[in-house]
């Protein structure tokens, strides 16, 4: 039985034959950008991994790719989740508890492990 | 949706009932709130595994030496075929983008064309990883080796082919003079872990005892990856007398002292839970590519059968596809935290 007391909405749900073209278009190039941050991450890893740098080089290279992992991840959720088009408020309501807390983990587990690891390293001397 | 068109709403009404203030249905917003929680499990998983990253006292497995293998191929591939699985399930999550844009246009064809591809980059992406697991089970043709001093190395380099083993001293299947050309290398391997070599010469499971005829390495280097009483950590032995040491140990008759591949007791790679996590993590979201394929599969018979299309809208191929996206997402990152850091 069909409710006629709930109205549903979902954005965007239909586009003309016009606006299918540039959204094709949009995904094309961010299909494009993709693949080229995978290409120089892969490229780098082969040629400058941590095989064969270390000390401050390495250090960049390492925080290099954790930003063109998150650039590569907020394509994905922006634009191929198309939460970038969504309401602000599921925008919000989506990503800001999600970050907040996997923050504060990052930075409570890895203190720790340091922690521990340097407790280890000089136990018993 | 459900017959409605898209409506604009008043900010004033938005949170005054009846509509969702959000402006999308119920089930996208329950599949948000599924990948929100299953984001916070991988989450979790990844930063135990960088917990135990950062107090652990060995040397940590590097991407490029440990993955360097290619399909038909063999080694000296650093990362490539990774780069290649990666490459694939982002084209995946294009098709998924692709079918759900002609949804929304009401495009049954190009739904349907576009979740067949999605299927197929689903199907390739699984078979990959169990390539890739299968090679990390087997490990490499050297194994991780503990040399006479006590520390421990990797070996990179071409290792030559075993020709056949010649059998000198008779055991229950071979007689003197035998020559066995079969299953060389898993006999080999499985008697340097017993510690069957001496001198060059192996004791087969049945009791005979046979030369090997064996070509030269070549490209021969060691890499320490745990202190010994002289060697330290990062410490790069090449050349004849670094292959010399290597027999040394092999046709010493000591057993153990050189581990193959990967399993849930030992690794050759580095610190035992470097293979653990691998297992666990790689293993999670293989499981969840696994079932975003059959899902995928569901949809699109569904949309075969025409169901979304009498619907009036294609939201069953969004919902889908924001999942098959967020397997997608979970990728980027294990991809980075596994083989480039």
């Amino acid at each position: 039985m069909e409710r006629d007391d709930i109205i549903e909405y979902s954005l965007d749900a239909h586009h003309s034959e016009e606006a299918g073209k540039a959204i094709r278009k949009k995904i094309l190039n961010v299909t494009i950008l993709l693949t080229l941050i995978t290409v120089i991450e892969v490229v780098v890893g082969a040629k400058w991994g941590r095989a064969s740098t270390s000390g401050v080089t390495w250090q960049m290279i390492k925080y290099g790719y954790i930003v063109l992992t998150l650039i590569k991840a907020a394509y994905i959720v922006l634009v191929f989740m198309h939460l970038g088009d969504e309401r602000k408020s599921l925008k919000y309501v989506i990503l800001v508890p999600y970050i907040l807390f996997i923050l504060y983990l990052i930075f409570i587990a890895l203190m720790e492990a340091l922690a521990v690891g340097h407790a280890w390293s000089t136990y018993g001397s | 949706m459900a017959g409605h068109a898209t409506q604009q709403i008043d900010n004033t009404d938005l949170w005054g009932g009846k509509i969702s203030p959000f402006s999308t249905s119920y089930g996208k917003l329950m599949m948000w709130f599924f990948l929100v929680s299953d984001a916070l499990t991988f989450g979790g998983l990844l930063i135990a595994y960088g917990y135990t990253r950062h107090d652990a006292q060995d040397a940590w497995p590097i991407g490029e030496e440990t993955f360097n293998s290619m399909p038909f191929l063999g080694h000296g591939f650093p990362l490539l075929y990774v780069a290649l699985m990666t490459f694939i399930l982002i084209v995946s999550s294009v098709t998924m983008v692709l079918a759900v844009e002609a949804g929304h246009r009401m495009d049954k064809r190009g739904v349907v064309k576009w979740m067949i591809a999605t299927i197929i980059g689903g199907f390739f992406f699984v078979g990959s990883q169990a390539w890739e697991w299968y090679h990390f089970i087997h490990g490499s043709e050297f194994g991780k080796i503990e040399l006479a001093d006590g520390s421990q190395a990797i070996v990179k380099g071409h290792f030559g082919e075993i020709e056949n083993f010649k059998v000198t001293i008779a055991g229950k299947h071979h007689k003197k003079g035998d020559v066995i050309t079969e299953d060389l290398m898993h006999q080999y391997q499985h008697a340097v872990v017993a510690g069957d070599i001496e001198n060059g010469v192996i004791t087969l499971h049945d009791g005979s005892k046979a030369t090997i005829n064996k070509k030269a390495d070549t490209h021969f280097e060691m890499i320490i990856k745990k202190d010994g009483k002289k060697n330290k950590v990062g410490d790069k032995l090449e050349g004849d007398k670094a292959c010399k040491q290597y027999y040394e140990v092999i046709n010493s008759g000591v057993a153990n002292k050189v581990i193959y591949g990967a399993n849930l007791k030992q690794n050759e790679y580095g610190p035992q839970q470097y293979a653990q996590f691998f297992f666990f993590i790689t293993g999670f979201h293989g499981f969840h590519v696994f079932s975003g394929v059959v899902i995928n599969i569901i949809i699109c018979l569904g949309a075969v059968a025409g169901t979304y299309h009498k619907r009036g809208h294609y939201e069953m191929v969004e919902k889908t596809g924001l999942y098959w996206h967020f397997v997608d997402l979970v990728w980027v990152f294990v991809f980075t935290f596994f083989y480039l850091v």
